[in-house]
């Protein structure tokens, strides 16, 4: 075949060719990171072979809930979101942005360009529809010119995976990120098959980078009819959401509701843990500490993770802006909901359902959205849609 | 949804990062008030782009931290001016810095204090206590074109006589044509001002409300008091311009932590017309 033809037509590869492809990436010099089984819980972590995929594990979520369980068959991407997300990769926990050293005549810095060191080369596997948004997303804050993302974005290599399970907290479809691939950036996007012709994956390419990954693994063309299954399969998963979250509107109901009074009955329940900041795929804050050693000699900046949920996050001279954890949690919502798209011109949320499962007491934010809903449509009177 | 993404930004090879201090020298240093200082700062590397009226600079103490700092000034060729009130760690380290020091800059940073809006107006220019310091630029930008504007009005409030800035310069700006009004909340015995808010000026300052701009920096709580009492004398909220703080960390528009509701301050601030602010401001805790 040429990489034309593999383009414009779905290909097929079975088990073996999926680690084939795991081989091609790793010949090609990617960290190949994917999901495996690891300390009770699906996480993303650096694969050496498509053998240490999760193939017959899947997962039971619940607000405030994650069981792993056993499958009747033995899918490889027959689970939903876990607790990490692709951002602990491109955008990590913590990272050192330079290095200063004492001169006679001030300071000098060092390793503050980001491909100073090696600038890791990923190749994600596995990547849900509504994580392949959730990094776009990130991209549209992050990847400014000259940033450590942008410049391991660039590096990148996707195998995207159709979602043809999701799971009980989840609700890509209705923010329109899935459970198909629905954005460009992806390189390769899978659809998984167990039936009766046995367990394959259909391949369909989205970049001349995936066409000459693909073109170093065996694969067939797939059929129309094996086409038409594995549409299918993403179609009823479309029906199968365990949650539901009308979007439209969701901007001006969070502009509208700054003094609802479902945010003391959530501040209620809500710890200020920050799990959810640290769940969702798309938040993005962080902090940024300046360090030196004890001698004064050497001095560092650091950025890490931070969350709107910490009281230290909105401090000023006079205090901290946001003191109550109910604007604390008002913060979060209408940020990820509403104010999201004033700042960068889409919702900051993707419907994994991350937030509704790491929640250690279990605030599903479609409940807190159906909630404000209700209340707004009562405060305007009888007419007003709910 | 939106509109799909566009591809990531690639990464231009050995650009620094946004989060690279480039190395300045204190050039000058001269002491304002018992806390507050004015640094002129000389460019040790390529230079930052040259600062507009109203935005700041991220300023690196060595081994202390970062703060942002407003531009207070212009100075000859590549050189910064800016005024710094010691209230914490990094402005402690960075009101001591002496001569031959050296400082670490990013930015500049956020919006400017739009001129336009105040050409062919009364120009109304209102500081409370370290808020002059960010429109003291503005001000020397309009004495500089003088001609554009009709009256050019300075209102400034301090907790105290000891608290005033850039007392020297009073009188020059009232020189070039600028109707200079100081008030303090506590006199001393030497003091012969007035003594009280800021905002007892307000009625005597203008003339035609609306064709008067004014440009607010002080403490929130001040900046919506003044621009409260200059709506309600018919000034519109689109010509008043108001400078609002939250914690900026990085600048950029990267770290989250500047936001108010809408607005991320470091990138959409700090300088806000009023009708987009007092909305805003207006809500506890946004």
């Amino acid at each position: 075949m040429d990489t034309k033809t593999a383009i414009a037509v779905p290909r097929l590869i079975d088990a073996e060719g999926l680690g084939n492809l795991f081989q091609a990436l790793a010949g090609e010099g990617y960290h190949v990171i994917g999901p495996a089984v690891q300390d009770g819980a699906i996480v993303l972590r650096e694969l050496s072979s498509a053998a240490e995929l999760p193939f017959g594990w899947g997962v039971r979520l619940e607000p405030g809930g994650y069981q792993l369980r056993h499958r009747d068959d033995t899918s490889a991407f027959g689970h939903s979101a876990g607790p990490q997300s692709w951002k602990r990769f491109l955008h990590p926990p913590q990272e050192r942005l330079w290095s200063a050293t004492r001169t006679a005549d001030g300071f000098e810095l060092s390793g503050d360009r980001a491909d100073d060191g090696e600038v890791p080369r990923y190749a994600f596997v596995g990547v849900r529809p509504c994580d392949l948004r959730a990094i776009a997303v990130q991209d549209h804050v992050l990847a400014q010119p000259g940033s450590r993302y942008a410049a391991r974005r660039a590096r990148l290599f996707i195998v995207a995976v159709n979602c043809t399970e999701p799971g009980e907290t989840c609700f890509c479809a209705s923010m329109g990120t899935g459970p198909g691939v629905h954005d460009p950036g992806y390189d390769l996007a899978l659809t998984e098959l167990l039936d009766d012709r046995g367990h394959r994956f259909l391949v369909e390419v989205g970049s001349q980078q995936g066409a000459d990954m693909l073109w170093q693994v065996s694969s067939t063309r797939a059929d129309d009819a094996t086409v038409g299954r594995a549409r299918s399969a993403v179609e009823a998963a479309a029906g199968r959401m365990g949650r539901q979250m009308q979007a439209e509107g969701l901007r001006d109901l969070m502009a509208d509701s700054h003094h609802a009074a479902r945010w003391d009955d959530v501040a209620a329940r809500c710890l200020t843990c920050g799990n959810c900041t640290m769940a969702c795929p798309t938040c993005f804050c962080t902090a940024i500490e300046d360090t030196t050693d004890l001698t004064g000699e050497h001095a560092e900046r650091w950025e890490r993770w931070d969350s709107c949920f910490d009281l230290d996050f909105s401090y000023l001279a006079g205090g901290s802006v946001r003191s109550s954890p109910k604007s604390r949690y008002r913060q979060w919502l209408t940020h990820k909901l509403g104010t999201w798209h004033d700042q960068f011109g889409e919702s900051g949320c993707v419907g994994c359902g991350r937030c509704i499962v790491w929640c250690p007491t279990g605030i599903d934010l479609t409940e807190e959205v159906k909630a404000l809903r209700t209340e707004r449509a009562q405060r305007s009177g009888p007419g007003e849609r709910p | 949804m939106t509109a799909a993404p566009e591809p990531a930004v690639r990464a231009a090879a050995s650009t620094p990062g946004p989060m690279r201090p480039t190395c300045y020298v204190v050039a000058a240093r001269e002491a304002e008030t018992y806390d507050t200082a004015t640094l002129t700062l000389r460019p040790a590397e390529n230079p930052i782009d040259p600062p507009r009226p109203g935005q700041f600079t991220m300023l690196y103490a060595y081994g202390v931290g970062e703060v942002p700092i407003s531009v207070s000034g212009f100075a000859r060729g590549q050189e910064l001016v800016q005024t710094i009130r010691a209230i914490g760690a990094v402005t402690r380290a960075l009101c001591a810095a002496a001569p031959g020091d050296m400082i670490g800059v990013r930015g500049p940073y956020g919006t400017e204090w739009r001129l336009g809006v105040a050409e062919g107006r009364d120009l109304l220019v209102v500081a409370g206590g370290i808020g002059l310091a960010p429109l003291r630029p503005a001000l020397l930008t309009a004495l500089a074109e003088r001609a554009r504007y009709h009256r050019v009005v300075l209102l400034v409030g301090a907790r105290s006589p000891d608290d005033l800035l850039f007392t020297r310069e009073l009188e020059t700006w009232r020189r070039r044509g600028t109707d200079v009004r100081v008030t303090v909340d506590r006199a001393d015995a030497d003091w012969k001002g007035d003594v009280g808010l800021v905002t007892r000026f307000i009625d005597g300052a203008l003339n035609d409300p609306a064709r008067t701009a004014a440009f607010v920096c002080g403490p929130e709580i001040m900046m919506r008091i003044c621009a409260h009492a200059l709506v309600n004398r018919g000034v519109a909220a689109e010509n008043i311009l108001v400078s609002l703080e939250r914690n900026m960390r990085c600048g950029a528009a990267l770290c989250g932590h500047c936001q108010l509701g809408p607005l991320l301050l470091c990138r959409d601030g700090p300088v806000v017309n009023y009708a987009e602010a007092a909305p805003l401001v207006a809500k506890m805790e946004l």
